[in-house]
């Protein structure tokens, strides 16, 4: 799975790189027990994208905030926006992982380098987006 | 239990529980037994629906065969009958019961050929549901593995980095900061090329005695002239 992973993500810095105008992008592999490398593009690393992937899925992460930064009396409100904004939002989902939000774009695992270049480009500007207009919630 | 049941009841607990707990490993090897199961009994089903439904396809053929030699020896009785060769139509008739014997036997036979193929295919549909459910029941349990794992590793590995995970507005303030300075330095070269562009053009035009650096030429070309003249009564004198 490690080796497929990797093999699946190979030439994928450039494509993404390329999708998002020239930007340097650099992918870390993570150790673990389960195989995810890091996508870090440049001048938005404090907004890595992770891509894991399982039996079923090839899964793009971005971790948003942690529970404990949303401000308590908004958090039924951001809950239902965030509800709400999840069809809206061109190829990426939210989702919460333990307490951490996250912004998601799952693929078969018979993706090409190129569909997982493309969701991770979308998936790294509705990050972006997503937070600028959801800061509201948060301390 | 349905397993998206089991991981709503596990996501009450905390992350690291349900990492470890969510593929419940005698559960997971029992599912795939039985699709194991499943898949080797649809192999056998199917080998036996073509064998049975081979046949009830000769038990058809030999039903129209039937019909058909029932009707010629019916004929050939009437005939016997009409040239009034009455032992001749009683033997052709003995012949007929006997062919009306062997056509209710194919078609009993006909009849349970083709309720065996529809329990067959019942069969091979029902294991096949059985297989696509287990399979999504595992995909399910070790997609929520995998990823509350991941995430176990991606949080471990920024602990072990040494680098705090910034808060989410940190985080925004910052990439906006260097997009905007980013931002400031394209406008501050697109300005600088532009004075750049601008001084160089002035030049050229006043070169070619063109615009307001022209004037300025022609004004110290009058000044020389007037300063000429000013030198010549001097030098009459």
């Amino acid at each position: 799975m490690e080796q497929s992973l990797r093999d699946k993500l190979d030439g994928l810095d450039s494509i993404v790189g390329t999708l998002m105008g020239g930007l340097a992008v650099q992918l870390h592999p993570i150790p673990g027990p389960v195989p995810v490398v890091q996508v870090s593009i440049e001048g938005r690393e404090e907004l890595p994208i992770y891509v894991t992937c399982s039996d079923s899925q090839i899964l793009c992460l971005c971790y948003l905030w942690n529970d404990s930064e949303v401000l308590t009396e908004r958090r039924t409100e951001l809950l239902e926006t965030l509800l709400d904004l999840n069809p809206s939002v061109p190829l990426s989902s939210f989702g919460r992982i333990g307490d951490r939000y996250v912004l998601f774009g799952a693929l078969a695992l018979n993706a090409r380098t190129a569909d997982i270049a493309e969701d991770i480009a979308a998936l790294s500007d509705n990050a972006l987006d997503a937070l600028e207009a959801l800061s509201e919630f948060l301390q | 239990m349905s397993v998206i049941k089991k991981v709503v009841t596990l996501l009450r607990g905390s992350a690291r529980e349900i990492a470890e707990n969510v593929v419940d490993a005698n559960a997971t090897r029992i599912y795939e037994q039985e699709i194991i199961d499943a898949k080797q009994s649809i192999l056998e089903a199917r080998s036996s629906l073509t064998d049975v439904m081979a046949r009830e396809m000769q038990s058809a053929r030999a039903v129209t065969r039937l019909d058909g030699e029932i009707a010629h020896y019916e004929g050939l009785a009437l005939e016997a009958l009409n040239k009034s060769e009455e032992a001749l139509a009683e033997e052709v008739a003995g012949k007929v019961a006997a062919l009306e014997q062997d056509l209710e036997e194919q078609r009993q036979a006909q009849q349970s050929f083709a309720s065996q193929v529809s329990q067959l295919k019942e069969l091979i549909k029902a294991a096949e549901a059985k297989i696509r459910e287990h399979e999504r029941q595992i995909a399910i349990a070790k997609t929520t593995e995998s990823v509350y794992k991941a995430t176990q590793s991606i949080s471990d590995n920024i602990g072990h980095s040494g680098s705090r995970l910034a808060s989410a507005r940190e985080s925004l303030e910052r990439i906006k900061q260097r997009h905007e300075h980013l931002a400031d330095r394209l406008q501050a070269s697109e300005q600088l090329d532009r004075e750049l562009g601008e001084k160089a053009l002035a030049s050229k035009l006043a070169a070619a005695g063109i615009g307001q650096d022209a004037d300025r030429q022609r004004q110290r070309q009058v000044m020389e002239r007037i300063r000429a003249r000013q030198a010549k009564p001097t030098e009459g004198q």
